[in-house]
């Protein structure tokens, strides 16, 4: 089922001189864990804020073509009325949280929606336990640490339990063990609640392994959507400026030099690995 | 020279960020400081320009003790880039933001115009030369940033978090820019929790915890110890781990380079094969 739907959409800044999407269509699927990335500039961020109406809502500027999002035609809808279905999580969480007490973040949308008492401690206990954040839930969220205070805006928008989760580059602030924490998080939450990610990021080495359905954009443009594997061992994509995953890299290298790996191209060191100790290790 | 002997620091809420930290850094040296949220690296190099001064011990500019000194005169010396470049940014146009502090320094008009057009060029950004850095993505704010340090060619360079939203093609082009300084004998100091940058560029590494240093040495050697790295929070790059799974044939650890990565991999299938 296609749970998100964008056809021939075109969108300019106020004030800018160029469109920051550029004809752009694509469609994603229910469950799906994509990964959306592309040289900076090229329109991620904007892309991902049409999910709830953020553009054109809130930034206005010029905007042609279809955006639905469960269903819903979000250019007709508030963005109020997204939240129940699409939850944003952006770079900097210091931004997005503002309440006393961690507790109180969370249920800050549940209580805004009028959600009855009994239902909200329910929801709000459901998504701390999710992103690990249970015993801490009446600190401040301005004492803990940048990684702690990720999981806070995850735990929000989990609370609101919406069909999609977009996270803008969610870990760059923090140090590489919590990154790949959260990474676990929402890969969690993905295979066992069956969540939708879309998730902006440059950091493939990080990132890519998670990932089924890859979007590379470039100018405002789709320039590959597809198979990470394929897309991320092809020449074209690396001169375009991604980062291509280390072990990736390593696999072609030694693949061009006529070292016989198997077929299946890597995007981790764990499956790299596996692969150079089966072709290396004694017979 | 940057020179730090025992200096404690606390915040106004109590919180001891930095407790007797010692550290010489040369002119020329490309430093990289790591370590995990919360451990005192930004603290650390916000006291390498004067911004924070030691509560106890003593920080040394070229010389001179930061706690004689003001910030608008040491800052000629120490450029610092923030780690949000909307901390930094204020002006109506990215040109004025970068003619701003050299006009404050008091360069003649074409000079500023030359390097102006000069740092435009080096981050991409003359494309958006009179565009307000507010309509700007992210990762382009953030070089604006930079820009307008760059521009006025101080002896020492603080980064925090430089490679923060930024694509591989700038960030191979900020590689490039620090190799070229350091032949300048400039000095470059970093803080980054991006390991596979500094593994791309093989710096000194100094790793911090709870307010102390804990391993300063070639990144090399700090970026493939397992052990130390995960008391400060820090992954393996990808082809050290990958070469960590291999060890028990017999490869050695500590590579982080993947052309030295792909010449002892083609070097052991020859052993292998004969």
């Amino acid at each position: 089922m296609v749970i998100i739907e964008i056809k021939n959409l075109t969108y300019t800044y106020p004030g800018a001189s160029k469109p920051s999407i550029d004809d752009v269509s694509i469609k994603i699927e229910k469950g799906e864990f994509v990964l959306i990335t592309g040289p900076s500039g090229c329109g991620k961020t904007t892309l991902c804020r049409t999910f709830n109406g953020l553009v054109p809502h809130f930034y206005q500027g010029e905007l042609k073509g279809e955006i639905s999002v469960s269903g819903i035609e979000t250019l007709q809808h508030h963005t109020y009325e997204m939240a129940k279905h699409v939850g944003l999580v952006f770079q900097n969480p210091e931004n997005q949280l503002f309440a006393l007490s961690i507790e109180k973040d969370v249920a800050f949308g549940l209580e805004n929606n009028g959600v009855p008492r009994e239902e909200m401690r329910r929801k709000v206990d459901w998504a701390l336990n999710q992103t690990g954040i249970y015993d801490i839930r009446e600190r401040s969220p301005h004492e803990i640490s940048g990684g702690q205070q990720q999981r806070v805006a995850i735990a929000s928008v989990l609370a609101m339990q919406p069909e999609i989760i977009v996270l803008d580059e969610p870990t760059s602030f923090l140090d590489p063990l919590s990154a790949e924490k959260i990474f676990e998080v929402i890969y969690r939450l993905n295979k066992e609640q069956g969540i939708t990610v879309v998730l902006v990021e440059h950091r493939l080495d990080l990132t890519a392994k998670y990932t089924d359905h890859l979007i590379v954009m470039d100018k405002g443009k789709v320039r590959f959507e597809g198979d990470p594997r394929q897309i991320l061992s092809s020449e074209e994509t690396r001169l375009m400026g991604v980062g291509i995953p280390k072990a990736t890299l390593l696999f072609q290298m030694l693949k061009k030099n006529g070292f016989n790996l198997a077929e299946k191209t890597p995007l981790s060191s764990e499956e790299l690995a596996n692969q150079l100790l089966e072709a290396l290790s004694p017979k | 020279m940057i020179e730090a002997e025992n200096v404690r620091y606390s915040y106004p809420n109590k919180v001891e960020a930095l407790k007797g930290v010692s550290i010489t850094i040369q002119d020329g040296e490309f430093v990289a400081i790591m370590g995990q949220n919360g451990a005192g690296k930004s603290t650390l190099v916000k006291h390498f320009n004067g911004l924070l001064k030691p509560a106890r011990g003593t920080v040394r500019v070229n010389g001179a003790e930061t706690t004689k000194c003001s910030v608008a005169a040491l800052s000629r010396n120490v450029g610092f880039v923030f780690q949000n470049p909307d901390h930094q940014l204020f002006s109506e146009t990215v040109e004025e933001e970068i003619g701003f502090a050299l006009k404050n320094f008091g360069f003649k008009t074409e000079i500023i115009e030359e390097r102006i057009t000069w740092a435009l060029n080096l981050l991409s950004l003359t494309e958006y030369r009179k565009t307000s850095p507010f309509l700007l993505s992210g990762g382009e704010r953030k070089r604006v940033a930079l820009a307008s340090v760059l521009a006025w060619d101080p002896q020492t360079l603080i980064l925090d978090e430089p490679t923060i939203g930024q694509d591989h093609e700038q960030k191979e082009k900020l590689r490039q820019f620090i190799l070229q300084l350091q032949t300048q004998k400039k000095t470059v100091v970093t803080v980054t929790h991006d390991v596979e940058f500094v593994a791309e560029c093989n710096p000194r590494v100094v790793l911090m915890k709870e307010g102390k240093i804990m391993a300063d040495g070639e990144g090399k050697k700090i970026l493939t110890d397992p052990a130390l790295l995960e008391m400060s929070s820090i992954v393996l790059p990808q082809i050290a781990q990958v070469f960590a799974k291999l060890s028990i044939l017999g490869l050695p650890k500590d590579i982080i380079d993947l052309y030295e990565a792909k010449d002892i991999l083609m070097k052991t299938r020859e052993r292998s094969r004969s």
